[in-house]
């Protein structure tokens, strides 16, 4: 069945002759890694690494393209590579976006690119830091619907308006751009932080949630949303384009409006 | 840290029958534990009123600091004409005296909140904290204290 002179073949190697003669859209760009491995040394430093990529390519494309081929022990996080899973946060010539959403062309592939760890996390390796206090904050809020007496027998039914209160804070992904681009948080981990306000949000203007009051009491405490100085770090953050300071602003007025 | 795993996760073949139903996977503690000095929840509403009045006296402050700054400064013959007299004159309508009180009071409360804000924000140590604030509400309790007591025991005929 499989001759030297196949089509199935001869298909294959013009498609790659195809992808050898388009390699000269390929750019060379340098990427800036801030690398950090505990069992070498206390310190993190600046790694350069160059390779040619396609600049429509995304730098979570060039990340595996480093690990793959250059160096395999560059270490980070991600598992859906599409924007959807909220691993991949990084902050990216100092901004936090999400890797595999962020295109080489967009940051200026001219000058080397910077790929750090997010801040106000401990660094474990890498670009990998401890979730565990922002996941600790998350649940804190009690991210869960609570409600009180029998369960109905069918769905509990919610007017679109009623969705819509709520709408913007449900596109939350959980990777943490927004809680460690917050100034408050970076000095004072015991912050809940945006994302947590965020989740938090998403249940206390959900008419069907009886939690709300439970909610707002945790967020009134010393670390709750009172501590947000609405420095909007966590807006422009947000890969999701969600209003985060306004979502906190809203709880901030929850809170006002219900003791007064 | 290794030691902190071993004894959060209920590994099998420990004593007590780990799963169960109601148990169906290893229980690992939260590891976000709130310290001591911070409890979980005060269950006050102080930084709500804090944020509250940072607001409110803001505006008030906008009127009575741009009315004091008018009227020193600009209106009737500018800065020259401030001296003891001039005051004198002021302090003798309860008015002028209740504008200052109230400009005292609300710019000291102001400034120091925010100042305590600042402070919770930026000192990185317990310690450092502590004694920051300390030395803050010293100084507004004291500014405080002398400015009233200046406005209520003012006497024009002191020399």
């Amino acid at each position: 069945m499989s001759t030297p002179n196949s089509p199935t073949l001869d298909k294959h190697s013009s498609a790659l002759d195809a992808a050898e003669a388009s390699a000269s859209h390929l750019i060379t760009v340098t990427l800036r890694i801030r690398r950090f491995n505990p069992e070498v040394s206390d310190h993190a430093e600046w790694v350069d690494y160059q390779l040619p990529i396609d600049p429509k390519e995304r730098v979570l494309d060039a990340l595996h393209k480093i690990k793959w081929e250059i160096d395999g022990t560059l270490t980070f996080r991600r598992s859906c590579a599409h924007g959807v899973c909220g691993s991949d946060a990084v902050r990216i010539n100092g901004r936090n976006r999400l890797a595999c959403k962020t295109l080489i062309k967009d940051i200026n592939p001219e000058k080397p690119i910077t790929v750090e760890p997010i801040k106000g996390l401990t660094v474990l390796k890498d670009l990998v830091v401890d979730m565990d206090p922002f996941f600790q904050a998350y649940r804190d809020v009690m991210p869960f619907l609570i409600t009180k007496g029998n369960e109905p027998t069918r769905e509990r039914l919610q007017s679109a308006e009623d969705r819509e209160r709520f709408d913007d804070t449900t596109k939350c992904i959980l990777c943490a751009a927004c809680t460690s681009s917050c100034p408050v948080f970076w000095n004072d981990g015991q912050y809940f932080g945006p994302a947590a306000i965020v989740n938090a949000h998403r249940f206390i203007f959900d008419s069907r949630d009886e939690g709300g009051e439970q909610r707002l009491e945790i967020l009134n405490d010393k670390d709750g949303v009172w501590r947000c100085r609405t420095t909007f770090n966590c807006t422009d953050a947000c890969p999701r384009g969600i209003e985060v300071t306004k979502a906190i602003q809203e709880v901030k007025r929850a809170l006002i409006t219900r003791r007064f | 840290m290794s030691t902190d795993v071993s004894d959060a996760v209920e590994l099998t073949g420990s004593s007590v029958a780990p799963y169960s139903p109601e148990n169906p996977a290893p229980v690992i503690e939260p590891p976000r534990t709130r310290t001591k000095r911070t409890p979980r929840s005060s269950r006050t509403n102080f930084e709500m009123y804090g944020w509250l009045f940072m607001r409110l006296s803001g505006v008030v402050l906008v009127v009575l600091v741009l009315g004091h700054l008018l009227i020193q400064l600009v209106l009737d013959g500018g800065v020259q004409k401030v001296g003891f007299a001039f005051v004198a004159g002021r302090w003798a309508s309860p008015f002028w005296q209740f504008w200052d009180l109230a400009m005292l009071w609300l710019a000291m409360l102001h400034g120091g909140n925010g100042l305590r804000t600042v402070i919770n924000d930026y000192a990185e140590q317990a310690n450092t904290r502590v004694w920051l604030k300390t030395l803050l509400f010293t100084a507004v309790a004291f500014t405080i204290v002398l400015g009233s007591l200046v406005i209520f025991t003012f006497d024009p005929n002191i020399r």
